[in-house]
């Protein structure tokens, strides 16, 4: 893993900032991260996130999807804004995905649970920093369910409103827990084949109008 | 007697109410004054607090008979002293301007608003429902008894004008007015603030049981798990499952609708998971996509699942297992997932009788398939598969 960082993220470490309201979290994960990320900074507020963020422009935020006054969608919003190049993992104590739907659509590049192990985080962010996805099992299932083929749905963009076959089967394995490399190796293709295939679900995940998502996300109050 | 003033008067007075009531009736033969005199002060006397009763309904049976009676003074007046004169005309507008004045005075009766909503402290939303019709007609009394004062003035000019002429009547309809407006403003603010209160009580009393719905919950559950926790700070194991099970339990209460695990595919394999998290002392992260019905085939692959999970926990030492299940059209599967320890799939007839009979032999006897795969030192993943009847999936899939 450390051969793939000095690769493909560059000679340094990546620049990391940990947005979460709970102190003892930020410091955890302050602790897992160090030696595999250089985390540039934290802040407990939406509004102090922002303005964090906004000075120290980080390559990869880590949020949390709960906190007060808006949440991590709000510190998202604010940032996509004015400094488009920061990326985004959401990071979440919740199982429902339907939480984490309204961060994904509003530009988050993945998405893991709080209890991911340590060298899970480390790559999930390396991943992100390089501008592909990440999804947790959880996530990958939503997906599935949402994106599923069922025969009352109509489907206005055959491009953004349906999984192909092969992403299908990169969410299923992921939805069963294997880990990038262990797909490319069940699929007999490359992992970078692999990020590819998360990387256009993610887009239709953004960009899709079909109607699950979006009665997901207005249950919620999302979108 | 018709309202209780007397009887107010004379408990307030300290003597007794036939005397005041007499005193009422002899008033009366002077231009009705009595009426005048009790509707003065059935409209400006404070209304005793009453507990229970249906207060709504009294205004109009208040009112009719003191109107009723009002009439009846006046007929008699003028049958006694042969024509209804000036003086009995003025009483008369005079007794309409109090009981418009009455009607309004009556409305803003803050007791009675807090009974009414009082007595339904049940249904918050019918309490709504009240509130709002209810201030709907407030306004219809209010403006009706405006009316009445404005007609009682403008009569009241119109009779006593020396001159009668028209200019008279118009200053005495912008007076009228001008009264009214001055009783909605002075009344309007408290009014509007009782409604507030009220609705701010209400809302109260939500967020109360909420909050205490809450309480109950932390203290039934998680303030007794952290006292186990601490009781069993020593043991690794114990303090894990007991995190897990209370995280399982928080989160169920959170986030998911309750859905009985004897009725549905999904339900089902979360509790046997739920159950092996629980005895094993390991993590199962589960991911079902869809749902159906359950029969006892699906019970057999729930039980299958079940046994690979347990397997899982005992034989491959890791503290992570990954359950995936899907329900598909025509057919449902179910993958069990670990990257522990691993075994030789070849020597499984011989080593692991339990996963021939209770994994493989299981799915067989009910129609579906198991596969395993195994490499010592890289994991295991059991996949089950079990084909179902395509019309009980499609129309069970739509919660």
């Amino acid at each position: 893993m450390t051969d793939e960082q000095t690769t493909t993220g560059g000679a340094e470490a990546l620049r990391v900032f940990v947005v979460d309201d709970h102190a003892m979290f930020r410091a955890g994960v302050r602790a897992e991260l160090a030696g595999r990320v250089d985390v540039i900074g934290e802040a407990s507020t939406v509004a102090e996130a922002i303005n964090r963020i906004g000075a120290l422009e980080p390559d990869v935020v880590l949020l949390d999807v709960h906190m007060p006054d808006g949440g991590g969608r709000a510190v998202l919003e604010a940032i996509r804004r004015t400094h488009p190049q920061v990326r985004f993992l959401a990071l979440s104590v919740s199982d429902a995905a339907e939480d984490v739907i309204g961060l994904i659509r509003a530009g988050a590049r993945g998405y893991v649970t709080k209890t991911i192990s340590s060298e899970e985080l480390a790559a999930a962010i390396r991943r992100v920093a390089d501008g592909d996805a990440v999804f947790s099992p959880r996530l990958a299932g939503f997906v599935l369910d949402a994106f599923a083929s069922r025969s009352d749905t109509t489907v206005a963009d055959p491009e953004l409103d349906q999984l192909t076959n092969r992403e299908r089967e990169v969410l299923r394995l992921l939805a069963r827990g294997y880990a990038y490399k262990e797909i490319a190796k069940e699929l007999f293709i490359s992992i970078k084949t692999v990020e590819t295939h998360v990387s256009n679900v993610l887009r239709k995940l953004q960009m899709s109008n079909r109607y699950e998502l979006s009665r997901w996300a207005a249950d919620r109050r999302l979108v | 007697m018709v309202a209780g003033v007397a009887s107010g008067i004379a408990h307030h007075l300290g003597v007794s109410v036939v005397r005041v009531r007499l005193m009422f009736v002899l008033l009366m033969g002077l231009s009705g004054l009595g009426v005048l005199l009790y509707a003065a002060f059935w409209a400006v006397l404070p209304q005793e607090p009453r507990t229970g009763g249906v207060p709504g309904k009294r205004d109009l049976s208040q009112l009719l008979p003191f109107i009723l009676v009002g009439v009846g003074v006046l007929l008699t007046q003028g049958l006694l002293f042969g024509s209804v004169g000036v003086a009995a005309t003025g009483g008369w507008l005079v007794a309409l301007v109090a009981v418009g004045a009455g009607v309004i005075w009556h409305q803003s009766d803050p007791e009675r608003r807090r009974q009414w909503s009082e007595n339904l402290p049940q249904v918050p939303w019918l309490g709504a429902v009240v509130d709002e019709s209810d201030r709907r007609a407030f306004l219809l009394r209010f403006i009706g008894g405006g009316v009445l004062v404005a007609v009682g003035a403008i009569g009241l000019v119109a009779v006593y004008a020396p001159s009668g002429s028209i200019s008279e009547v118009i200053n005495g309809v912008i007076f009228a007015l001008v009264g009214l407006v001055g009783v909605a403003v002075v009344a309007g603010p408290a009014l509007w603030r009782t409604f507030n209160q009220l609705r701010a009580e209400r809302e109260g009393r939500i967020r109360e049981q909420e909050r205490a719905e809450v309480a109950a919950m932390v203290h039934d559950q998680v303030l007794h798990t952290l006292a186990l926790i601490q009781r069993n700070a020593g043991d690794v194991k114990v303090v894990q499952r007991l995190a897990r099970g209370q995280e399982r339990s928080l989160r169920n209460w959170l986030y998911k609708p309750t859905a009985s695990p004897t009725e549905r595919f999904a339900a089902a394999l979360e509790q046997a998971a739920a159950e092996v998290e629980d005895t094993y002392a390991i993590n199962v992260e589960t991911v079902v996509v869809g749902d159906r019905e359950t029969d006892e085939r699906v019970g057999a692959l729930v039980a299958a699942a079940r046994e690979a999970l347990v397997n899982a926990a005992r034989h491959a030492k890791v503290q992570t297992v990954s359950l995936y299940a899907e329900v598909e059209p025509d057919e449902l599967s179910v993958f069990v997932r670990d990257r522990g320890a691993g075994f030789d799939p070849s020597t499984v007839e011989e080593t692991r009788h339990g996963v021939r009979g209770s994994i493989i032999g299981r799915m067989t006897r009910h129609g579906g398939r198991a596969e395993i795969r195994s490499e010592p030192g890289a994991g295991t993943e059991v996949r089950l598969f079990l084909p179902i009847a395509r019309e009980s999936a499609n129309t069970s899939k739509d919660r």
